[in-house]
């Protein structure tokens, strides 16, 4: 009896969602480990197999070294600066100061919007209000659109995936600090533990947990960004500005190598994987109990 | 006595730097926004002579930039479908997940297990390892992309792993099985009980749940970007897209576009505000 309403359970509860997540996630990934052993370029009906040689072409593929080597700048500027500005900000919003609640929802807001509304928005910043900023004003850092130059078009980037990503670490991060214990916060004042040691040897380990969540949010976001990066830039000038996930799309939809271009995706996320797994054992080591 | 008033006042003092701290970097924050709103009520030889200008130093406001933005982005139409797509995902990956996760939480077999560590793992996967071999699958051998049924079925696919993550979570810790065997013993069936008994406690994870898949289905692009071309199925960030292609001299006119794509999701916010912060640190934290 119990084995039959078993198998009927199954068929109710499980199989439509299992059903969902194969067809869409499991199927799909091991038909792109396959496709990277073909050469398909997304629309003839005959694939043919070629073994490794598509992963000789991603070694060859400068132009996805310097997208991969510009995607790890970026994801060092993204996640320091986010995580230090977070930190800090959600530090200030935690030492009883009025209209906490109001802060915490208008620095979250940037993370409602998408990331293409979000690009176009400060593509007219950038393009418009800087450069009159620096007319009015004679400022050589605002006499030309950010956008037009490779270095500045980069820290634009940097700056926009800043205040989208900062306001959700700023929950994270509030959300760690209302947790800490008073008890702790006061014997720790009473032993004459104050500013920046009382941060360094009592608050830092206390709040690694939330330090674990946040970097682990930064990391594997600032890897795939490509929302913003298209609305923003589009790779432009020159394609100074691609970034890995773009220069994945562009390789399989515009180029229509598909194999080459499942093939870097598969290395993008086996690098992305790692630098994840290697993060979340290093900080979630640090974690202590209070 | 003296001492604490010294104390107060550097209390004070500090609590008014971080208060000013503070205000500085939120203003920075709104900058966009506001340039955004300013500029969407400007003629266009206003915005390109001073973007940065206010209101009252100019001639007059109009309104012309929204009704403009309005038509020409099919706004409308763009919203229907945004509203389809993820109200029916939502729904559909908020019963689902939720059941197959009452299913692996109270059958322990290999079945069960194998499936929750097979969707714990795929969470690491990121959209763009998958993108290439979803569209040759959908596009080429099945022919269905461009129906939104599609995206709808794809996007309860993709957030299936975490969702069921969560809800597995939550009925492990919080909902006792003494409850279900009460309402076995009374003749329930399964269904019954789980849809009389345990879905209605999963009130909490549910809310958080609604809220970070909604956000997601709302405003994703790629994924929607990949299934619908035809101009009828767009939803706002691909209608935006396309707009912003099209206009993207007609400054007045985008900055109207781009405040009518956020004005909704904030009017939202502004009521549920505090659901959605709550939601959203919930959903990290776990």
């Amino acid at each position: 009896m119990k084995s039959k309403s078993n198998g009927k359970d199954f068929c109710v509860f499980a199989l439509p969602g299992l059903f969902c997540f194969l067809a869409v996630v499991i199927a799909p990934f091991l038909y792109g480990v396959y496709l990277t052993l073909t050469d398909w370029n997304g629309v003839s009906s005959t694939k043919n197999f070629v073994g490794l040689r598509n992963f000789g072409e991603v070694i060859r593929d400068a132009q996805f070294w310097s997208s991969l080597l510009l995607t790890f700048r970026y994801v060092i500027f993204v996640v320091v600066i986010v995580n230090v500005l977070a930190f800090g900000i959600a530090y200030l919003l935690t030492r009883g100061i009025k209209g906490q609640n109001f802060f915490r929802a208008g620095f979250f807001t940037p993370n409602l919007i998408g990331g293409i509304v979000l690009g176009y928005i400060w593509q007219f910043v950038f393009s418009r209000v800087f450069v009159s900023i620096g007319d009015a004003t004679g400022w050589s850092l605002f006499e030309a659109s950010w956008l037009s130059d490779p270095g500045k078009a980069f820290a634009a980037l940097v700056l926009v995936s800043v205040w989208q990503l900062s306001g959700y670490m700023i929950l994270i991060y509030v959300a760690g600090f209302m947790g800490l214990s008073e008890d702790v916060m006061e014997a720790a004042s009473i032993d004459g533990a104050v500013g920046l040691i009382k941060l360094k040897n009592i608050i830092m380990p206390l709040m690694m947990s939330s330090i674990t969540i946040c970097l682990f949010l930064t990391l594997s976001r600032a890897f795939m960004v490509y929302d913003v990066n298209l609305s923003l830039t589009g790779g432009a000038p020159y394609g100074t500005t691609e970034m890995a996930a773009m220069h994945v799309y562009e390789k399989a939809f515009t180029s229509r190598e598909f194999g080459v271009g499942q093939a870097e995706a598969l290395v993008l996320f086996i690098i992305t994987a790692c630098i994840s797994g290697v993060q979340v054992y290093l900080t979630k080591k640090k974690e202590v109990e209070a | 006595m003296a001492q604490t008033a010294v104390g107060g006042n550097k209390k004070k003092a500090v609590n008014f730097l971080s208060m000013t701290g503070l205000l500085v970097i939120f203003a920075a924050y709104m900058f966009p926004f506001l340039m955004v709103v300013i500029n969407s009520l400007k003629q266009k030889r206003d915005i390109i002579k001073s973007p940065f200008s206010w209101l009252f130093t100019i001639k007059g406001l109009s309104f012309d930039n929204f009704v403009k933005a309005f038509t020409q982005m099919d706004f409308l139409n763009a919203f229907k479908n945004s509203l389809i797509v993820t109200v029916s995902a939502t729904v559909l990956v908020t019963l689902l997940s939720s059941m197959l996760a009452y299913y692996i939480v109270r059958h322990k077999n290999p079945v069960s297990k194998i499936s929750f560590a097979l969707m714990v793992a795929s969470m690491i996967i990121p959209f763009q390892a998958i993108m290439i071999p979803l569209v040759s699958i959908y596009g080429g051998t099945l022919n269905v992309l461009n129906h939104r049924i599609t995206l709808i079925f794809m996007h309860t696919g993709f957030s299936m792993a975490m969702s069921v993550f969560m809800f597995h979570g939550f009925i492990n810790g919080n909902i006792p099985i003494a409850l279900e065997e009460a309402a076995y013993i009374d003749g329930c069936t399964h269904t019954q009980t789980f849809f009389g008994i345990v879905f209605p406690l999963l009130k909490p994870i549910i809310s958080t749940m609604v809220i970070l898949n909604a956000l997601a289905f709302w405003n994703d692009f790629l994924l929607p970007s990949l299934v619908l071309t035809d101009k009828k199925l767009l939803t706002l960030p691909l209608s935006t897209y396309s707009f912003y292609g099209t206009y993207s001299a007609d400054y007045g006119t985008i900055m109207a576009g781009l405040l009518l794509c956020v004005v909704p999701i904030l009017a939202l916010y502004v009521v549920l505000q505090k659901q959605i912060v709550n939601g959203v640190v919930a959903g990290a934290v776990k």
